[in-house]
């Protein structure tokens, strides 16, 4: 009995987890795409001709990985190397995390971000600590030419 | 009041400078978004009541930021820094800091 709600439970992450990161990247890179025009830049060095305004946003999300994710995660943890199933999750919160901080940057009129930090941590961690979701949070500074 | 990553602001120079001020902020979610992020955990996907969550908690920590630099007299504050830890289990701990400084 145990068994089968396991192997249900593993399928069932498998295929709801398929989906939910391919419609994710599919987002992402749409407005990786349209967001183009603001660069987020990681310098602190504003360029000398910049008169305007600046001002701080910020872009947050948690994501969280599937079952069956998890669960090769913890066969990987026996033998060793890379857990390419954790690589994807961190990869989209970065990338959405910075999305929607130019989104904000964008709704203020922004042309560029600078200085962009990103933040890493895992708020809720799993039985036997396994990580379960992570949050990322990118911020910096939005450069208004005014 | 003007927060920035920056250490600096365009065409600005910092005449007093108070140093760091910072903001935190601990927040555990209810026990509703703690069921859904236990299916979510099963299913993958974005948490969005944790999202909202850490954004509740990052503007809490930024208006307390705020206050300490107001309460030192200062009009702005740079290189601001935001740090989060997990604290205990389904909580989670935001802090902001920077310096505050007065700007002219």
């Amino acid at each position: 009995m145990e068994l089968l709600i396991f192997l249900t439970l593993l399928i069932l992450g498998y295929i709801t987890g398929r989906i939910a990161e391919h419609r994710h990247y599919r987002s992402i890179l749409e407005r990786e795409d349209t967001l183009r025009g603001i660069p987020a830049i990681a310098s602190k060095v504003l360029p000398t001709d910049f008169r305007g305004d600046t001002r701080l946003v910020t872009g947050s999300v948690v994501v969280s990985v599937d079952y069956f994710k998890r669960f090769v995660a913890g066969l990987r943890n026996l033998v060793g190397g890379r857990i390419t199933t954790y690589e994807t999750l961190l990869d989209r919160a970065r990338r959405e995390a910075v999305l929607r901080m130019k989104a904000e940057a964008n709704s203020q009129g922004a042309t560029m971000v600078f200085n962009v930090k990103l933040e890493t941590a895992s708020i809720s961690k799993g039985r036997r600590n396994a990580i379960g979701s992570v949050e990322v949070l990118a911020y910096g500074t939005a450069l208004i030419p005014g | 009041m003007l927060l920035t990553t920056l250490e600096s602001v365009p065409g600005k120079t910092i005449a007093k400078h108070f140093g760091l001020v910072q903001g935190s902020s601990v927040r555990a979610k209810h026990v509703g978004r703690d069921m859904m992020a236990g299916l979510k955990n099963i299913f993958g996907g974005e948490l969005k009541g944790y999202t909202e969550l850490l954004q509740e908690s990052r503007a809490e920590a930024l208006e307390r930021l705020q206050q300490q630099a107001e309460a030192a007299g200062a009009n702005a504050i740079l290189n601001i820094r935001f740090s989060t830890s997990s604290v205990a289990q389904g909580a989670a701990e935001m802090l902001a800091y920077g310096t505050a400084v007065v700007l002219e």
